[in-house]
């Protein structure tokens, strides 16, 4: 079982055609050996979903492939017609996609799924697939199987149908199977688990594996060979030792450090340049109580109407911690932990059904009206969603300067140098003010809205999963900015995110959520190095990028 | 952006731009007087000197189309006007308060909206007397109702937005909010739908005048040029069919125009 499986060769994609064509892959080489897993890294638009999509030549619309070859097991993919293309779809390359949630028939039980494929390429009948089908679940770590193949596939967790699209994927043993970003939609222990699945299938039936992912450290752990992607070509690729080691492109190093996965050390801050016009309604904030933020008890409740009767959501249970001034406090937690809901309930967004929340020393549980409004000079919240949380309608300046019109500060004219002053902070060039959100990248969008948040000169920033919606390196570069903002202007953080990869590398004090309680609470250094808890300690072996420590 | 440059688009956005310049500039396109005949050449058949021919008190048809082209065409714009300004504060109200406020509007849409226009246009005018002003009214609340579903519709969606709760956490007050955020985002759709609006306005404003409660007798209307033109439709079938022509190719246009507007081809 050794030699070449797939060989690529000078593959070009184009998307449109003419002088309108996006070039999206620019002459790939790369070959896949039987048995082996090969990671394809990058980031956004690097083109690295485009091949995978192109291997099986499912390219979106418009995509074409407009040079080069792709020789599958002696055959050339790009040559073949369609009908024959057919049965290598499926029966000789199976396919994981990234988003569970969309990828199976909602109407149709999982087990019949699965069968399904059975019957078409393997020429099973109607009882021996259904029960191959109900062993492929098992096999793919889902417990109660016979069960669960009668389910529908919204009574299965995303994780769980992860499980059961690679139960699929493998259903008539490939020789090859492309995973895309298999994992980047759910949580991080289920990441792990689903990662491993998928390893010890691939060992175990000697299938290759192309794994598309975002995540230099997932790459690491699971691949013998990597291939790293930028503007549709392949800047270095190699074994795992050589990438991590001894990368020999700069582009690389880069990705190397700013995977949160691989560094592990608490960020420092370093200056930035400041305008003497940010001068405002901006304090730089040294008095107050040591404890800029407290909360007690907090604890909130949703009721759910689902198809069994209203259900209790505890969100927040009896929550309290404490934020030092001019510190990070970072909370922790898969989704439906509660993090959010904390968050916003500190900030003042939720109402929570009981506790005390201070701010400086003052209770402001129960502020109402004006008071309220007053109360978000002093804190501002960042969301995790570029995207969504700028007004698409709005140039970038008229965007910065709504808390100062919205506070009456300043004449026209100063509100602009305040704008000016505060892209400036966020190293952003001054002629974006003009822009609007669409013509800005993620990483500009997010700098755009830190800069809104700090137009005011708030003491505590609420920063809900800040950096999840963008790339890794532009990652790196917004955590390293709220350093060196939190050491200019003294701002306190409450920092939310799922990663924590990503809370290591800028938390004072850490605090570990599950089902709405805070589980552990501690010191940064201390939480990580000896977790008391056994979630803890989970949530820290989540963490891909273990095998380069 | 595509859909301007079909043929369709094009001829259609020349004939609202050539229909435009009529309503600014009658005086430029008429070739006779609107309101004096010349009573020797009554029953004229269309010919080059009267180009849609005269009628009974010797004026030229084509003349009197062009003039009343302002009434039938500023009436209908007006029309569309009132529908998207009361639609558009109705939905903005009943989708941005929401609440026993939002049920007791909503419920009113529903009836206009069950009730014909054009019958809820003839319920307004014969209320508060006849007119092209008053048809224009009552043309505009009859399209209101849909303008306040699509406008409510809007501002329920971009009232969940992100960045329509960020505002609120960056202490902006809710009216500020209601008119930066939830306004200027809500526009698209009721541009596209006002557009649309616009041609059917026209065709019920010159179906009022038809039945005689638009602009009355010798002010030049669309509507009351085919009406006046049907006693002598035996002997000078043009009075009726011109005008009528004029009204098809004129909604027709804005029609096609709008849906280019739209997006959809």
């Amino acid at each position: 079982m050794s030699g070449v499986l797939l060989a690529v060769s000078n593959l070009q994609i184009d998307y449109g055609t003419g002088s309108k064509a996006t070039h999206a892959v620019r002459g790939v080489d790369f070959e896949v050996q039987r048995g082996a897993i090969v990671a394809i890294v990058g980031e956004s638009g690097s083109g690295k979903s485009t091949i995978s999509q192109a291997l099986v030549r499912r390219l979106a619309e418009g995509g074409a492939i407009v040079g080069g070859g792709i020789v599958f097991d002696g055959r050339d993919l790009t040559a073949l017609p369609e009908r024959a293309l057919r049965h290598i779809r499926g029966a000789q390359i199976g396919f994981v996609p990234q988003d569970p949630s969309n990828s199976l028939n909602p109407l149709i039980r999982v087990g019949e799924q699965i069968a399904e494929g059975l019957r078409l390429h393997k020429k099973l009948s109607k009882t021996d697939a259904a029960a191959e089908a109900v062993r492929i679940l098992d096999e793919v770590g889902i417990p109660n199987p016979a069960a669960r193949a009668q389910q529908f596939p919204h009574e299965l967790s995303g994780g769980m149908k992860q499980r059961v699209l690679i139960g699929m994927a493998w259903s008539c043993s490939p020789q090859l199977v492309i995973a895309d970003e298999p994992t980047s939609a759910l949580d991080v222990t289920v990441q792990r688990q689903v990662l491993d699945r998928l390893e010890s299938l691939a060992r175990d039936t000697g299938t290759s594996v192309v794994l598309v992912t975002h995540d230099l450290a997932v790459a690491v752990d699971r691949a013998d060979h990597i291939i790293v992607m930028r503007h549709g070509q392949i800047v270095e690729q190699g074994s795992v030792e050589q990438v991590l080691v001894n990368p020999t492109d700069e582009y690389t190093r880069e990705l190397v450090a700013a995977a949160p996965g691989l560094s592990s050390s608490r960020l420092q801050p370093r200056p930035v340049g400041v305008s003497e016009k940010l001068t405002l309604a901006f304090r730089r904030n040294a008095g107050g109580t040591p404890t800029i933020l407290e909360v007690e008890k907090l604890t909130k409740t949703y009721s759910l109407r689902g198809p069994a009767g209203r259900t209790q959501l505890v969100a927040a249970d009896s929550v309290s911690f404490a934020i030092p001034r001019g510190g990070t406090f970072s909370i922790v937690g898969e989704s439906g932990s509660g993090k959010t809901t904390t968050a916003r309930i500190a900030a003042r967004i939720v109402e929570p059904d009981s506790g005390v929340i201070r701010f400086d020393g003052d209770d402001i549980s129960a502020l109402r009206g004006e008071e309220l409004r007053q109360l978000r000079r002093r804190i501002q919240v960042v969301y995790q969603n570029p995207f969504g949380s700028l007004d698409p309608t709005m140039t970038i300046e008229r965007i910065i300067t709504e808390p100062l019109r919205a506070f009456r500060v300043g004449s026209r004219a100063q509100q602009k140098d305040v704008a000016h002053a505060l892209l400036d902070a966020v190293r952003l060039a001054p002629e974006l003010a003009s822009r609007r959100p669409v013509q800005l990248s993620g990483g500009q969008r997010q700098r755009v809205a830190i800069a809104r948040a700090l137009a005011l000169g708030p003491e505590l920033l609420v920063l809900d999963e800040p950096v999840s919606a963008l790339d890794v390196s532009v990652q790196e570069q917004i955590l390293q900015l709220l350093v060196d903002l939190q050491a200019e202007f003294g701002l306190s953080y409450l920092f939310i995110s799922h990663d924590l990869g990503v809370i290591r590398q800028v938390s004072d004090r850490i605090a570990v959520m599950q089902f709405g309680r805070i589980v552990e609470q501690g010191d940064a250094g201390e939480l990580l190095a000896q977790p008391k808890e056994q979630y803890t300690r989970d949530l820290l072996e989540s963490i891909p990028g273990r095998r380069a420590q | 952006m595509r859909s301007f440059l079909k043929p369709g688009a094009i001829v259609s956005a020349i004939v609202v731009l050539l229909f435009v310049a009529i309503v600014a500039a009658p005086q430029l396109f008429a070739t006779h007087d609107a309101l004096e005949g010349v009573a020797v050449d009554k029953f004229h058949a269309p010919s080059l000197t009267y180009l849609f021919g005269t009628d009974n008190l010797g004026r030229d048809i084509y003349s009197r189309v062009i003039y009343g082209a302002y009434l039938s065409l500023v009436s209908a714009a007006a029309a569309v006007g009132v529908g998207v300004v009361i639609g558009g504060l109705v939905g903005l109200l009943s989708g941005f308060i929401g609440g026993a406020l939002d049920f007791v509007l909503m419920r009113v849409v529903d009836v206009l909206i069950a009730v014909p226009g054009i019958l809820l246009a003839l319920i307004v005018v014969a209320s508060i007397g006849f007119g092209t002003w008053s048809v224009a009214l009552g043309v505009g609340i009859g399209a209101a109702g849909a303008f306040a579903r699509i406008m409510r519709s809007q501002v329920v969606r971009i009232r969940n937005e992100e960045y329509v709760e960020a505002a609120r956490t960056l202490g902006v007050r809710w009216p500020a909010i209601m008119f930066t955020h939830v306004l200027p985002n809500s526009a698209r759709p009721m541009i596209a739908l006002a557009a649309l609006e616009l041609g059917s306005a026209i065709l019920s404003v010159s179906a009022l005048s038809f039945l005689g409660f638009g602009a009355q007798p010798p002010t030049p209307e669309w509507g009351s040029l085919v009406s006046s033109g049907r006693d002598f439709v035996a002997i000078a079938p043009w009075l009726s069919i011109l005008p009528g022509v004029v009204i098809l190719v004129a909604v027709l246009a804005v029609n096609r125009l709008s849906r280019a507007i739209g997006g959809d081809k």
